[in-house]
C-alpha cells in the first residue's frame, strides 16, 4: 500500500455527492498536487485527509493505519489554510511553537526549533512580530512554518498562494518546492491553477465532479492526457472527430475528414479505443506545423501572448479555428501540417 | 455658515437635555439642605456620610449577589448559544434568536407581574433567586448579541489550525477560543450587571422581603428627609454605572484586528 492510500472515499452534502468514490496513491516525499476547477471537491477531500470532515464510504490510511477514526489532533497531518488561520493574539514566535506544546520540549529545545524553522521560511529575526503586522507572503510563511515544525508525515496546503499577487506568488512556488526538497515530507496539494500544479508537483491528479480524471506527471499529463476534460484544462488544445479505420501492429489508422487518412502511432491512442470508433484527435498549437503540403486556411486572429504568440486560422467545413503557436507567415493564406507522432487520440465524449 | 451655527446650537441643546437632569443628581447631593430647591444653601457631604446604613448597604449586598449571579449565568447561556448559532448550520436558529431576544420587547412590568403570577401559581417563594430568573430573561439577550457580533468576526479555521496542531476541543477552547472571545466576554458581564443592577420593575415585583438597591430607593422616597441621602447614593451608582459602561463598550470595539492584506 502506497503512503498515503485513499480508498473508494466519498462524499455528500446534503444529498449533494461532493467526492464520488475517490483513489488516490500518494508515495513518500511526493510533492502531489490536486487540481480541479472550483467545486471540484478538491478541498473535501483535503479536508476528509485532516480529519474536518468525515467520509461517508471508503478509507484513508496514512503510512498504513487507518485514519478514519482519528479525530484530526491526533491524525499525523498539517495543512496550511487557505486563509492561513494565523492566531492574531499570538507573535510569529507562539504562531509557530503553538503546535509544539504537547511535545513538553525543554525550553531551550522548542526556541531551537522554531529558530530552525524561522530560517527555513525565511523569516529570521521576526519571532517576536506581532500577527496583524505581517504581510501576506509573511503570513502564508508563518503558516507553512507553524504545519512544518510538527514534522507531519502528510502536509496538506489549501491553495496556499490564492491570496498572493502574480510575481509573489511566483516566488513563493520555487520557494514551496525548495522547502520540499530540504525536509522531505510529502506535500499534498490543493489548486485550481494549472501552472502552479505542473510547475511544483512531482505527480498531478486532475479532479472535476468529485471523480478523480488522470493521475500523472507533469509532463505526461500535459502531452497525454486522457480525456478531453483534462486536454483542455490543462494548457490550449486543438479537436478534430475521427473515425478508427484500423488497429495495426504499426499505429492506429483513423479517418479525420479533412485532414485525410493518418495513422498515429499506438502509443498515442487512448486505452479501450476500437475499431469502428468515433475518437477525437487532439494536438498543442506549438505542434502544428506551417508547411508546403497540408490542409489550406485562412488566418483570422492573432493573440500576443508575452513570451509566444499564437495566431487563429479558420478551415473550410470546421466551425473551431485551429490555434497555433509562433508568428504567422505573410499574407492571409496559410498551409497547415499535423504531424502524426504528435496526434493524440481520445475517446469522444459524445 | 448660518445653518451649521444653527446645527451646533441644537447639538447643544440636545446634549442639555440629556445631561442637565442627570446632574441636578450630584448637585443636590452635595448641597446642604433637606429641600430640593434652588437657591443653593451652601456644600456638604453630610448625605453621603448619612450612606453608612445597615438596610441600605443590606440592599447594595443583596444588588451585587444578583447582578453578579445574572452577569455570570446570562453571559455563559449567551456564550454557548452564539457559539452554537455562529458555528454549526442550526434549523430554526433565527426563529430561536426571535424568541430569546422577545423580552427585550416586552414591558418590564408586564414580565414582573406574569412572573410573579407564575412564581405565585407554582407555589416558589420570592427571593433574590426569583430576582435573578426575571433578570435572567432580560440580560440574555443583551449577551447574545454582544457574544455573536464577536464569534462573527472570529475565523472559525483558528479552531480547525488550532486541532490540526493537535489540540482537543479542550485546549483549544482554551487556548484559542477563549482568548479571542475575551472581550467579548467582559463586555458582557459589564452589561448584564449594570443591567440587573439599575433594574426595578421587575426586582419590585420578585424580590419580596429581599429589597435589592433601586427597590429600597423607591422605598426611601416616602421619606422626604433621607431624599438627599437617596440623590447621594443616586449620584455614586450613576458614576459606577458610566465607568464601567464606557470600559465595556471600549472593550466590545476592540474588535480582532483585521489582517494586513497584500503583499
Amino acid at each position: 500500500m502506497s503512503f498515503l492510500s485513499v480508498s473508494k472515499v466519498s462524499k455528500a452534502f446534503g444529498g449533494n455527492t461532493v467526492v464520488d468514490a475517490v483513489d488516490l496513491d500518494v508515495e513518500r516525499g511526493t510533492f502531489f498536487a490536486l487540481l480541479g476547477p472550483s467545486g471540484c471537491g478538491k478541498t473535501t477531500l483535503l479536508r476528509m485527509i485532516a480529519g474536518f470532515e468525515t467520509p461517508d464510504s471508503g478509507t484513508i490510511s496514512i503510512d498504513g493505519e487507518v485514519m478514519n477514526a482519528v479525530p484530526p489532533h491526533q491524525r499525523p497531518t498539517n495543512m496550511v489554510f487557505q486563509s492561513y488561520a494565523i492566531f492574531p493574539h499570538l507573535n510569529v514566535f507562539d504562531n509557530i511553537a503553538y503546535g509544539l506544546r504537547q511535545l513538553r520540549l525543554p525550553r531551550e529545545e522548542l526556541r531551537r526549533r522554531v529558530e530552525t524553522m524561522l530560517a527555513t521560511v525565511r523569516l529570521e529575526g521576526l519571532g517576536g512580530r506581532a500577527a496583524d503586522q505581517l504581510s501576506g507572503g509573511q503570513r502564508q510563511r508563518v503558516a507553512l512554518a507553524r504545519a512544518l515544525v510538527r514534522e507531519p508525515k502528510v502536509l496538506l496546503l489549501d491553495e496556499p498562494l490564492g491570496a498572493l499577487d502574480k510575481r509573489l506568488r511566483e516566488a513563493m512556488q520555487i520557494e514551496l518546492r525548495t522547502i520540499q526538497r530540504k525536509v522531505g515530507i510529502t506535500f499534498l496539494l490543493v489548486t485550481h491553477d494549472q501552472e502552479e500544479a505542473l510547475s511544483l508537483s512531482d505527480r498531478v491528479a486532475v479532479m472535476s465532479g468529485g471523480r478523480i480524471l488522470q493521475v500523472a506527471s507533469p509532463r505526461e499529463l500535459y502531452q497525454r492526457p486522457n480525456c478531453r476534460e483534462v486536454a483542455s484544462f490543462i494548457g490550449e488544445m486543438n479537436f478534430f472527430h475521427a473515425s478508427v479505420k484500423d488497429i495495426g501492429e504499426k499505429g492506429v489508422t483513423v479517418n479525420a475528414g479533412l485532414l485525410g487518412n493518418i495513422t498515429l502511432p499506438r502509443a498515442n491512442a487512448a486505452n479501450g479505443i476500437k475499431t469502428g470508433d468515433t475518437i477525437l484527435l487532439a494536438i498543442r498549437p506549438e505542434q502544428v506545423r506551417v508547411a508546403s503540403e497540408g490542409v489550406t486556411g485562412e488566418i483570422i486572429t492573432q493573440t500576443f501572448l508575452g513570451e509566444r504568440s499564437h495566431f487563429h486560422v479558420k478551415i473550410a467545413g470546421r466551425t473551431a479555428p485551429v490555434a497555433v503557436s509562433g508568428h504567422p507567415p505573410p499574407g492571409s493564406a496559410v498551409t497547415l501540417a499535423f504531424p502524426p507522432e504528435n496526434l493524440i487520440g481520445l475517446p469522444s465524449s459524445d | 455658515m448660518k445653518s451649521s451655527r444653527l446645527l451646533f446650537g441644537y447639538a447643544l441643546a440636545y446634549l442639555a437635555f440629556l445631561y442637565v437632569p442627570v446632574l441636578v443628581l450630584p448637585l443636590f447631593s452635595l448641597n446642604n439642605s433637606a429641600f430640593i430647591a434652588f437657591p443653593l444653601a451652601g456644600f456638604t457631604t453630610r448625605w453621603y456620610a448619612g450612606l453608612a446604613d445597615s438596610a441600605l448597604q443590606h440592599a447594595l449586598v443583596n444588588s451585587l449577589k444578583v447582578g453578579i449571579a445574572t452577569a455570570l449565568i446570562s453571559t455563559l447561556l449567551g456564550l454557548t448559544a452564539a457559539r452554537a448559532v455562529t458555528r454549526y448550520r442550526l434549523r430554526g436558529a433565527n426563529a430561536a434568536l426571535g424568541v430569546i431576544s422577545l423580552p427585550l420587547f416586552i414591558p418590564d412590568i408586564v414580565l414582573g407581574i406574569s412572573l410573579l403570577l407564575l412564581l405565585g401559581t407554582l407555589g416558589l417563594p420570592l427571593s433574590l433567586a426569583s430576582v435573578v430568573l426575571g433578570h435572567l430573561l432580560i440580560c440574555v439577550p443583551f449577551s447574545l448579541t454582544v457574544l455573536i457580533a464577536r464569534f462573527e468576526g472570529f475565523d472559525r479555521n483558528l479552531e480547525e489550525a488550532s486541532a490540526d496542531l493537535g489540540e482537543d476541543g479542550w485546549m483549544t477552547f482554551w487556548r484559542v477560543t477563549l482568548p479571542l472571545m475575551l472581550p467579548g466576554i467582559v463586555a458582557s458581564l459589564l452589561l448584564t450587571f449594570i443591567t440587573s443592577f439599575d433594574e426595578f420593575l421587575v426586582a419590585y415585583f420578585l424580590s419580596g422581603t429581599e429589597a435589592t438597591l433601586p427597590v429600597y430607593i423607591w422605598s426611601q422616597l416616602r421619606f422626604p428627609a433621607r431624599l438627599p441621602m437617596v440623590l447621594a447614593l443616586g449620584t455614586l451608582i450613576l458614576a459606577v454605572s458610566v465607568v464601567l459602561v464606557i470600559f465595556a463598550e471600549k472593550l466590545r470595539n476592540q474588535g480582532v484586528k483585521k489582517p494586513v492584506v497584500g503583499a
